[in-house]
């Protein structure tokens, strides 16, 4: 079943010298279960798709469609925890702003904390936590309202390289084992090829698909595994040339 | 909490309150010799004590006129007129900040009209608000609203805008609306910067009731010192701004103490 599915949409934007086309004539679709990402030169308007995709902006011309009543959930490149908030209460947050603090849901997203060994500091403030366990925070405040789809923005670009890797692999088994939909923007391309079973990967500005790709290394269970793969080296060659080229 | 605490960290400890204490000893010495310089120059004719009074002057023209009742009557009045006017030009500035933060069209129409308000010297206004208000306390309050309010709608106004893009852009991939973007982030998001407000506000606040007692009073620290200026009292003069430094003293380190206790959680 199809999660979300964007038919040739366009973006233009207007400033008072020049009207920028961010993205053009973009089709790709994220179907349930799957981890898609989305890499593309810096700048070539992968955060635009994410701000579409979440109708926080409308397109130009075509159409976003999101299955059903599926609600998406938005992952940042920093966690952006409430520091005035609890751990407990930023993971309410969502479910506040929507109204659906109810006991059931109240128990899902304790429920979320306990599994991933945040409960027992559900009462202390965010900067009490290390820089990993904020960022798995800000993924049980995402997952709380129980979203259809997760939308990462380069939620590890802000982390140091080695708290990146443990993270990712963090952040993937939680996603996995939540069986949720996720759709990934990132400009890391080991990044991409570790994490996704498909990926999107955009021209420059205007944005428009360039290739899919899919890794295939989907026998292999962690992130942290897939990068020790022989085909990863590979692809990432493959990869960094369709970018590389995209370029010259 | 008590903690077993390594023989270094005790001897840091001790090195740091010993640190604290050489301050406050600095401190006091600082006041203690500037008043004995005062006194001393008052004493040995250096300066003339009937234009730059003296420390026990003032020491005898405050027991004079406690005794005599009215001190309190115009500390109080003072006072009074001073909170008064800071916590309706700290709310009224914070209103108007919101409201100006609400809606981005109004916030662009009345900025220019913010900043000329702010360079604007209040004490301008004064004949208006006088004739306006009427010659009494209500005057006086008003002028220490219009000295707090503008400065208070900028600085917070300057907050609001500030607050963190990205967590604006995360509270309405949630659906957040406008009003819960407000109650839930730039809110208490700012509460630092109310609370930086408040301090600049106690100093603005005494400006606006001592000015106001300047131009129209019967009673109150600012009328004091014009009344002890007109006979030619200097002693009265230099016991009020006295009396007036610890006020305002007293009236800051209360919003500091409330300061840190707020901050504690923001």
């Amino acid at each position: 079943m199809k999660v979300l599915e964007l038919k040739d949409v366009s973006k233009v934007f207007y400033t008072k010298t020049q009207e920028t086309q961010a993205v053009s004539h973009l089709s790709f679709d994220v179907n349930e279960g799957e981890f898609v990402s989305i890499i593309g030169p810096s700048g070539c308007g992968k955060t635009t798709v994410l701000s579409l995709i979440c109708k926080l902006i409308k397109p130009t011309c075509g159409s976003v469609e999101l299955s059903g009543n599926s609600h998406v959930g938005y992952m940042l490149q920093r966690d952006q925890l409430f520091e005035w908030r609890t751990i407990e209460k930023n993971v309410y947050l969502g479910l506040e702003i929507q109204r659906r603090l109810t006991p059931e849901n109240k128990q899902y997203a304790d429920g979320l904390l306990k599994k991933y060994g945040l409960w027992e500091f559900r009462k202390h403030r965010p900067s009490e936590l290390s820089g990993g366990m904020r960022q798995r925070a800000a993924l049980i405040r995402t997952l709380a309202t129980d979203p259809d789809l997760l939308l990462l923005d380069e939620p590890f670009s802000a982390l140091d390289f080695q708290t990146r890797l443990d993270v990712c692999d963090d952040v993937y088994s939680i996603i996995k084992s939540e069986k949720k939909t996720a759709l990934l923007v990132t400009h890391d391309i080991s990044e991409a090829i570790s994490l996704s079973d498909r990926i999107v990967v955009l021209t420059a500005r205007p944005a428009t698909v360039l290739a899919i790709h899919e890794p295939k290394l989907n026998d292999l269970a962690s992130p942290l595994k897939r990068r020790e793969s022989p085909e990863f080296s590979k692809q990432f060659e493959l990869l960094h040339r369709y970018l590389h080229g995209e370029k010259k | 909490m008590k903690k077993d605490f390594t023989r270094e960290h005790l001897l840091y400890l001790r090195k740091e309150k010993l640190r604290k204490l050489a301050v406050h000893l600095t401190q006091a010495a600082v006041l203690i010799v500037a008043l004995g310089f005062w006194e001393l120059s008052a004493q040995l004719g250096w300066s003339d004590s009937f234009i730059t009074s003296s420390p026990s002057r003032v020491w005898k023209t405050l027991v004079e006129l406690i005794a005599g009742g009215t001190l309190w009557r115009h500390m109080w009045t003072s006072t009074w007129e001073t909170l008064a006017g800071f916590a309706i030009g700290t709310a009224l500035g914070y209103a108007v900040a919101v409201i100006l933060w609400w809606n981005g069209f109004l916030k662009e129409v009345f900025e220019p009209y913010v900043v000329v308000l702010n360079s604007l010297p209040k004490i301008a206004l004064g004949p208006v608000i006088i004739i306006l208000v009427g010659a009494d306390k209500a005057s006086i309050i008003t002028m220490a609203v219009l000295i707090s309010v503008v400065i208070t709608t900028i600085t917070i106004l300057n907050g609001f805008v500030e607050t963190d893009k990205e967590k604006i852009l995360l509270l309405r991939s949630m659906g957040a609306n406008r009003f819960q973007i407000f109650t839930k982030l730039v809110a208490p998001a700012n509460v630092p910067t109310l609370m930086a407000t408040l301090k600049i506000n106690v100093g603005m606040a005494w400006i606006g009731s001592i000015m106001g007692e300047y131009l129209a009073s019967k009673e109150g620290l600012g009328y004091l010192l014009v009344y002890g200026k007109q006979v030619f009292r200097l002693d009265l003069v230099m016991t009020c701004t006295v009396v007036l430094c610890a006020l305002a003293g007293l009236m800051y380190a209360l919003v500091a103490l409330i300061e840190k206790t707020v901050s504690r959680r923001y």
